[in-house]
């Protein structure tokens, strides 16, 4: 943006205060004025808080308490357990295999993801406009496709019986779902096929609101194409391609409805749980609600370590909060 | 871009208009396979010789979801759920932007990183203390379950992504009116509402899509009054993993993703043009 985005609109009691050309890091006078951004704040305060901060406290106090169904039903009081489901969680082999596995699942997507969007954005700048609509609409449907239906329908697809997929390969009656990695892969291109939409539109808007005068100007100072891209447009797409890539993380790494829906609640023998399913499975199916609440806590760590990553990556970029 | 495109020889811009085309059929024939086998008359679906077009459309399928008990109800639930999601997430939204944009107060940049922080927080993890909180106020089995929390999960993002748009309307802009005497509220819904509405289309998509996506809350805080259900569960009334009744799941599944798609048709030029301008910022 230009001028100066932070130092916007000061009104101090009707007054018209103008604050342009004054030192962007220094906050302003705190007086009595000062109550009308805590009023517009309000409503997303107290939904916030009560709906999110307040949950994120509860789950981490259940991940400390003996919490299955005789205490939720109020038979039993709820004992301070300590860090006692922790350490049963993580003596537990299996909590292991998942963890490994959510991570390796949720990084194939995530580069898959990229790989796929990146490509199709560069493609779309190249084509004349019905290649490009065509490819732009075929791609809003598959991300306004719901995850439920997405799922089924990719099952169907890949049906060992009446699946075209199948057919056209000459894989007879092969089982996707049957095996522990086919089983991921299938997950993979449905995830891969309703969030590439997203990086491809973000980034091919990304490159639209480049200034074509830059690009000409470049052009006219002699780069080469490929130098263009390198030293012109990357430099540019980078905000971009941070944000795109810590929000394919995010819902990669909490993939729920394909995995539950697709490998019919985690696979044979859970062989394709994510640490989501597996949460879910803890905690409705056999009522261990502190190990379901321990797994959660897990989750939040992980994650809350890619948002201080990110949270670096925004900083050294120099943007401003 | 038209200079990036003039400098592409012409053999290659053939064969990326080609491939452009290409990859639109394979990325819209799993939708185009849900539509054809909505409408395949029973037992065809079930062929083991499955043919990309049927002879004899039938309405079957979708007979059969519309007279399952509760469709329509579910359909409704849906869209209030969804609708109202979009509406309070947008306001809420909205109005924080502003804040955190338009004025500098004490903890201001703390609240923007806890913002960001929240974005990242694993909703499914938050099912458990959902259920003993929606529990606790008497909410199981209500729309409210539903409704509530996607409002809260939807905030974070969209105020971050808001934020650009709030920004972008000038200072300037904001002085002329207070000298022509509005008021602060005035200006906060006649100039500034209007002016970061094509954000606020794209910050709409994403709740909406979340919203109306959700499988978990609804299978887990609709657990005996099933009238309050959704979409979603509805159409595993047809999937049962042994023997799935496949016409019902793709009608069912096209009747779910019409109003998704609706959406996006009307606001994909706001989206585009959206996300563009999140990106500027």
């Amino acid at each position: 943006m230009t001028g100066s985005p932070m130092s916007s609109g000061g009104v101090v009691r009707g007054r018209v205060r103008d604050r342009r050309g004054s030192s962007r890091r220094s906050p302003r006078p705190f007086g009595r004025s000062s109550a009308t951004p805590w009023i517009y704040l309000a409503p997303a305060l107290v939904v916030l808080g009560g709906l999110l901060v307040y949950p994120v406290y509860q789950l981490g106090l259940i991940s400390f308490l003996e919490y299955t169904q005789a205490q939720v039903s109020g038979g039993e009081p709820a004992t301070f357990q300590g860090f006692g489901n922790y350490a049963e969680l993580f003596g537990d082999g299996e909590f292991w295999r998942v963890l490994l596995a959510t991570v390796v699942f949720a990084a194939a997507c995530v580069v898959s993801t990229l790989a796929v969007g990146c490509a199709l954005a560069v493609l779309l700048t190249r084509v004349r406009a019905v290649p490009r609509l065509a490819l732009m609409l075929a791609g809003l449907g598959a991300w306004a496709t719901p995850a439920v239906t997405g799922s089924t329908v990719w099952l169907l697809l890949f049906d060992p019986d009446f699946g075209p997929v199948n057919r056209m390969l000459g894989l007879g009656d092969h089982s996707w779902t049957y095996g522990r990695y086919s089983a991921f892969l299938l997950v993979l291109l449905e995830v891969v096929w309703c969030s590439f939409p997203f990086v491809m539109v973000t980034v091919y808007a990304g490159i639209r609101a480049v200034p074509s005068e830059v690009l000409e100007a470049a052009a006219l100072d002699g780069a080469s194409q490929w130098r263009i891209w390198r030293s012109v447009l990357a430099p540019m797409l980078r905000p971009i391609l941070v944000v795109v890539t810590i929000q394919s993380v995010i819902w990669d790494f909490k993939v729920f409805t394909q995995i539950y829906v697709m490998t019919n609640g985690g696979g044979i023998a859970g062989q394709n749980m994510v640490l989501n399913v597996y949460a879910y499975q803890k905690a409705f199916a056999s009522s261990q609600y502190s190990l379901g609440s321990a797994i959660g806590v897990v989750m939040l760590l992980i994650l809350l370590a890619v948002t201080l990553v990110y949270l670096r990556l925004l900083r050294r970029q120099g943007e401003e909060l | 871009m038209n200079l990036l495109r003039a400098r592409v020889r012409r053999p290659w811009r053939l064969a990326a208009e080609v491939s452009a085309l290409l990859i639109a059929v394979v990325v819209a024939f799993p939708l185009y396979w849900m539509v054809l086998s909505a409408f395949k008359p029973a037992g065809e679906i079930e062929s083991s010789e499955p043919r990309p077009w049927t002879l004899t459309p039938s309405l079957d399928s979708f007979r059969r979801v519309f007279e399952q008990q509760e469709f329509g109800r579910y359909f409704l639930n849906s869209l209030i759920v969804a609708g109202s999601v979009v509406i309070a997430s947008a306001l809420i939204a909205f109005l924080a932007a502003t804040a955190v944009t338009r004025f500098r107060f004490r903890f201001r940049t703390t609240l923007l990183i806890m913002f960001l922080v929240a974005q990242m927080v694993p909703v499914e993890a938050l099912t458990i203390p959902l259920f003993f909180l929606m529990r606790d106020f008497g909410q199981l089995n209500t729309l409210g379950s539903l409704i509530l929390p996607h409002i809260a999960f939807s905030l974070p993002f969209a105020i971050w992504m808001l934020r650009g748009f709030v920004k972008a309307v000038p200072e300037a802009l904001e002085e002329a009116a207070y000298i022509d005497g509005a008021s602060r509220t005035r200006f906060l819904w006649q100039i500034l509402f209007p002016l970061v509405l094509p954000g606020l289309v794209a910050t709409s998509v994403f709740s909406f899509i979340s919203t109306w996506n959700d499988f978990l809350f609804a299978k887990s805080f609709i657990i005996s009054d099933t009238s309050q259900s959704t979409l979603p569960m509805a159409l595993l009334v047809f999937y049962k993993p042994d023997d799935p009744d496949w016409g019902g799941v793709m009608a069912a599944s096209t009747v779910m993703t019409i109003p998704v798609l609706v959406f996006f048709v009307l606001v994909q030029r706001r989206l585009v043009s959206g996300l563009g301008g999140a990106v500027k910022d």
